[in-house]
């Protein structure tokens, strides 16, 4: 598996690609298979059903490179193969993913409100005794080779379909939010909002692994 | 501006999407709050700790096919 190796800018890449240079398309495989295949999770139903989506988009990317034009950036080409390829196969696995408004359970607080002191008491609206956030101790090796990643890659597994592929896509992936509202076919309001329950849903789970693991406290996990 | 308020406010923060109005209301709470302040610095840092994530690949049996496909198809 490739780490965060550095990729060749765009045009060296297209011109090895289409030259047939396999070292190069082994690196962008290895480099965006990942990333393609925590997104096609968000469209279809099972994982093997996500590794033929990445499969079929691997094999339109290498009959179609020779045509790519080079308007977009090939990762943002691939990843609209990508996208178009899941969309089509969640449609016929039943599991499509409305986009376009936000669903009710995208609405509401992304913070339990029993953590904040109630209407009537003094200080209303802030954070209440004991509910506080408390301190992390999040070394970067953790984050890197640890535990840690294994409670994100889970944390990002159980989110909801429309607030993962937003997720993946600007923080796993890192795309800028015109191109991730254009991807998705999203506003820039409902991308923000899927976007921080997103990570305030990933936030939560951190803080119950990091604070919780050790205090051992209970009930404190989000909802 | 109350905690509640801040905290569903982060990512606006962070994406420059506030009204100028909000975001001196947010920033002046921020100044006030620690425990908020720390809510920003976790928000931050599980974004950053995202971005670190290398996620899972194909399969090897995947990526022996793509790499036939792609071998096949460039040869003349
Ligand atoms: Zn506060």
């Amino acid at each position: 598996m490739a780490g965060a190796r550095e990729l060749p800018p765009d045009d060296v890449l297209v011109s090895r690609l289409r030259e047939g240079h396999e070292e190069t398309f082994a690196l962008v495989l290895d480099s965006w298979s990942g990333g393609m295949m925590r997104l096609a999770m968000s469209f279809v139903s099972t994982k093997a059903s996500a590794e033929e989506t990445v499969q079929d988009t691997w094999l339109a990317v290498i009959k179609g490179i020779g045509g790519f034009e080079g308007r977009s950036s090939l990762k943002t080409w691939v990843y609209r193969i990508l996208v178009n390829t899941a969309k089509a196969r969640g449609t016929k696995e039943s599991r499509t993913v409305p986009l376009g408004s936000l669903l009710t359970e995208e609405e509401g607080p992304t913070v339990d409100p029993s953590r904040f002191r109630g209407a009537g008491e003094p200080y209303a609206g802030h954070w209440a005794v004991g509910q506080e956030p408390q301190p992390w101790h999040l070394p970067e090796e953790q984050v890197l080779r640890g535990e840690v990643r294994g409670v994100i890659a889970e944390a990002i597994d159980e989110l909801p379909p429309r607030l993962r592929a937003v997720l993946v896509l600007r923080d796993v992936a890192g795309y800028g939010s015109a191109e991730v509202c254009s991807l998705l076919a999203v506003s820039a309001g409902n991308q923000r909002v899927l976007l921080h329950r997103a990570r305030a849903l990933l936030r939560g789970k951190l803080e119950t692994y990091l604070t919780g693991a050790h205090e051992a406290v209970a009930g404190r996990e989000l909802a | 501006m109350n905690c509640d308020e801040f905290v569903e406010l982060v990512t606006d923060f962070l994406e420059g999407a506030l009204s100028e109005e909000d975001e001196q209301r947010f920033v002046g709470h921020l100044a006030e709050c620690a425990k908020c302040e720390r809510y920003l610095d976790q928000f931050r840092q599980t974004i950053a700790a995202t971005g670190e994530l290398t996620p899972d690949g194909i399969s090897s049996d995947a990526r022996g096919l793509l790499l036939n496909a792609f071998r096949d198809w460039s040869r003349p």
